[in-house]
């Protein structure tokens, strides 16, 4: 009896401190993202930015402040998960999505009831090698997902595009069809011929048939993709690792740049712009310069001016 | 017992061997291309000494079991004797003659290649390579098929164990090739048993020519015999003479049925005692042909010098020879055209040639952008070579290797032609050979450093500019060293602010 008192008391004791730390944690955060809070939207947060920590920890806290991976993720739905697992590098070259933080999405849609979590992506080097190597497969994996081939046309189907400028129909994978909601889940890369690698261009990873983009017009042709009605609910962007020099694919170790960020919007256009400015930091890059953003703007995907949204900045 | 002993042995050798080429989800690691090493014109090829030693002693020992243990094409055609057993059983002729003249031929023509560094006449008769070709060609689409049927299947449940893979026919040449041997040695083996083994087969005739002379022999009981000619009909080689009770030991192929077919028990596997008994001294006919065999080395590569190199791919002119080939010369000196590096190669970029190394290089293997480019990483072809016509390379060798050079031609690149973004190419380059430089109004376009370039193709195959694409790899005539591409500073900078 005397013990089973004592072992009670600990364990209140602890909850207590516990309790004490996590509050005293969240006040000190709140002080910085209370500068730049817009009073009026205060229950509606259009973008959230985080620096500082591990790429799990990152989206745990962001998530959050959308309000739990549950507000997009309902029990009993189908969830895909798509990474940019194009080339067959490890992790440290910046050129595929951070495992870790693809298996801590997968875990939370788990957690939040989805009935199955897919991934897969479209890669551009031979796709087993790419799923292998990357780290992505085995993340995916081991936290309840499963990993989906897309290596062959038979995969995809056709769907039209009425909105679209130059590309009027694609063929997409009939998994992103298949499902209840899909989270886009992009690296940020220097790209060669976009100029940027994010949320938007990430689309490719979804379709076929995608040599015809650089035919006609690659710019256009990525804002005209993101037209297609089943958008990803959440656009989360690694900024784990950023790939500065040689992207998409990098040719070094050098080429990658540690910058420890995340950012997550539902509008696609507005993290793109953040995500580009959050860039330009560590190498020079005009918005005007990633074309896709304003074509995609014009078509009324998403909006450009981030400074008019409910941004939430943190920093662990 | 010897003959369950063979077979055992055969079908584990075949059914590995087969597999191997089949297996295009890797379940074997590369290693298991022992099966191929083992065999002797790889081991030829590949100057294996140790092999060539074992093989050659073995068959001193115990005869032609290269012929009944080893031989892929010949365990195929024991396969195809034993399902058409029935129609076997009936057959009239029991004993044929030896076609020495043929045999002997064949042998010192493709020795004469072989001396001379020209395999094409090998490459054609390696039962081996013969073999491996009619696998690629006809049995791994069937596979393919069957593994494709498999996945849809599973697929429809959510189950994806299984993918799709599409089935492309790689070379028509080569199908008509495997399709060809494939049905005549087929068709023989139903009529006629082991004739190509025994006729055409120039490995057979070698084995054949060691078996005379091997110490342990499969030899007749005359006085157990009852002359009921019971193993002669179960001969697949029609090498029983059972009449005179004598064994033509250099089409035996020791396959130890007779063994177990002898109602009398009277063939036995033992050591040889009457040495000279069983094979005629050379006659003067021999001798002739000996000399006739002579005068076709000395012409052999009259004929090999005459192959020129004939006209090449649109935008091409030196054909790319596959990693760790060195140069398309040494290649077709040592390659039989086997096509295990084409069906082990993951980004589908090696395919049979056809007369881009010349009319002597035929079925060669051959680097084509067409449906891949190869990994930066990758060096499986160089892995599973048992001829060494492919010298094994390490990752970080094939880094710096440079099997073709990057050619760029602006005048059709899309950036320059409609002013869009495009970038495919640099993309797609491991070394940023093809890199994108600013060009005007924000655009950025290619700009190429042949020096760095290690020819993968990645670039080509991506360009999406047709009908002649507006970059492409010129091959190297003999591979070359890549310069090291220059290392970026590392940006240490700490980043603290959003930036917006």
């Amino acid at each position: 009896m005397k013990n089973n008192m004592n072992r009670r008391g600990f364990l209140k004791g602890l909850a207590v401190a516990g309790a004490a730390f996590t509050l005293k944690m969240n006040g000190e955060m709140d002080v910085f993202a209370q500068t730049v809070t817009n009073p009026e939207q205060k229950n509606s947060v259009d973008l959230v930015a985080v620096m500082g920590g591990e790429p799990d920890a990152m989206f745990k806290r962001a998530i959050e402040e959308f309000g739990g991976i549950g507000k997009f993720v309902k029990s009993g739905q189908k969830v895909v998960v798509k990474p940019n697992i194009g080339w067959d590098k490890t992790p440290e070259f910046a050129a595929n999505t951070n495992p870790i933080l693809i298996k801590e999405i997968v875990r939370q849609c788990v957690a939040a009831g989805a009935k199955e979590v897919v991934v897969f992506d479209n890669t551009c080097d031979e796709w087993k090698r790419c799923y292998a190597n990357s780290g992505i497969e085995a993340a995916a994996k081991a936290a309840g997902a499963k990993v989906i081939p897309a290596n062959e046309e038979s995969y995809y189907t056709k769907i039209s595009l009425p909105k679209g400028k130059s590309l009027k129909d694609m063929k997409v994978h009939k998994a992103i069809l298949d499902c209840d909601v899909w989270i886009n889940v992009p690296i940020l890369k220097n790209h060669g011929g976009s100029r940027m690698s994010i949320s938007m261009k990430n689309l490719m990873g979804i379709i076929w048939n995608r040599r015809i983009f650089h035919v006609s017009n690659l710019q256009q042709c990525i804002a005209d993709m993101c037209t297609y009605d089943k958008k990803p609910v959440l656009n989360i962007v690694d900024a784990y690792r950023v790939l500065k020099n040689n992207g998409p694919q990098g040719r070094s170790l050098e080429d990658a740049v540690l910058s420890k960020a995340l950012f997550i919007s539902q509008d696609m256009v507005a993290v793109d712009t953040a995500a580009t400015k959050f860039f330009a930091q560590i190498r020079e890059i005009p918005l005007s310069d990633v074309k896709y953003l304003a074509y995609g703007q014009d078509l009324k995907i998403g909006t450009m001016d981030i400074d008019n949204l409910n941004v939430k900045r943190i920093r662990m | 017992m010897l003959k369950n002993l063979r077979a055992a042995a055969a079908i584990l050798v075949f059914c590995f061997l087969t597999f191997y080429f089949l297996d295009f989800a890797n379940i074997l690691s590369a290693k298991f291309n022992i099966f191929a090493r083992l065999q002797f014109i790889p081991a030829l090829m590949s100057r294996n000494i140790v092999i060539i030693f074992c093989l050659i002693f073995c068959a001193l020992l115990f005869g032609r079991i290269y012929c009944s243990f080893l031989c892929p094409l010949g365990i195929f055609q024991d396969i195809v004797i034993r399902c058409s057993k029935n129609a076997f059983s009936k057959k009239k002729i029991v004993y044929k003659k030896n076609n020495f003249l043929l045999r002997f031929s064949i042998v010192i023509i493709c020795a004469a290649f072989f001396f001379f560094n020209f395999t094409i006449i090998i490459a054609f008769l390696d039962p081996y390579s013969v073999y491996g070709r009619i696998v690629l060609h006809l049995f791994k689409p069937v596979y393919l098929s069957a593994n494709n049927i498999l996945s849809f299947i599973f697929n429809h449940f959510g189950n994806y164990t299984f993918y799709q893979i599409k089935i492309t026919m790689l070379s028509v040449f080569s199908f008509v090739v495997a399709l060809f041997s494939f049905v005549i040695i087929g068709v023989l083996a139903l009529k006629n048993g082991r004739l190509y083994c025994n006729s055409i087969c120039p490995v057979g005739a070698v084995f054949g020519f060691i078996n005379k002379y091997s110490i342990f022999k499969i030899q007749i009981n005359g006085e157990k015999c009852a002359n009921c000619g019971t193993c002669a009909k179960n001969c697949k080689t029609f090498s029983i003479n059972s009449q005179e009770k004598k064994i033509d030991y250099s089409r035996c192929v020791n396959c130890f049925n007779c063994i177990n077919s002898c109602p009398q028990k009277a063939i036995f596997f033992c050591a040889n005692k009457n040495k000279n008994k069983n094979f005629p001294p050379l006659d003067a006919n021999k001798r002739k042909f000996l000399l006739f065999g002579l005068s076709a080395i000395i012409t052999a590569p009259v004929a090999a010098f005459a192959q020129t190199k004939e006209k090449l791919l649109k935008n091409r002119k030196i054909a790319i020879s596959p990693p760790g080939s060195i140069s398309a010369k040494r290649l077709l000196k040592h390659c039989t055209s086997c096509h295990l590096c084409v069906s082990k190669c993951p980004s589908k970029v090696l395919k049979p040639s056809f007369s881009e190394y010349g009319a002597g290089g035929i079925l060669i293997p051959i680097m084509d952008f067409e449906r891949g480019f190869c990994n930066f990483d990758c060096t499986i072809c160089t892995e599973v070579c048992p001829n060494n016509a492919l010298v094994k390379l390490t990752k970080e060798q094939k880094h710096s290797l440079q099997v073709g050079r990057v050619v760029l031609k602006p005048e059709l690149c899309i950036v320059h032609t409609q002013n869009w973004n495009c970038g495919a190419c640099s993309e797609h380059c491991p070394t940023q050979a093809v890199k994108m430089i600013p060009y005007k109004d924000g655009l950025t376009t290619p700009f190429i450093d042949a020096d760095i370039c290690v020819g993968c193709g990645g670039c080509e195959f991506i360009c999406p500019v047709r009908p002649q694409r507006a970059i492409y790899v010129e091959g190297n005539e003999v591979h070359r060293q890549a310069r090291a591409f220059d290392i970026e500073e590392k940006d240490d900078k700490e980043i603290t602010d959003f930036g917006f």
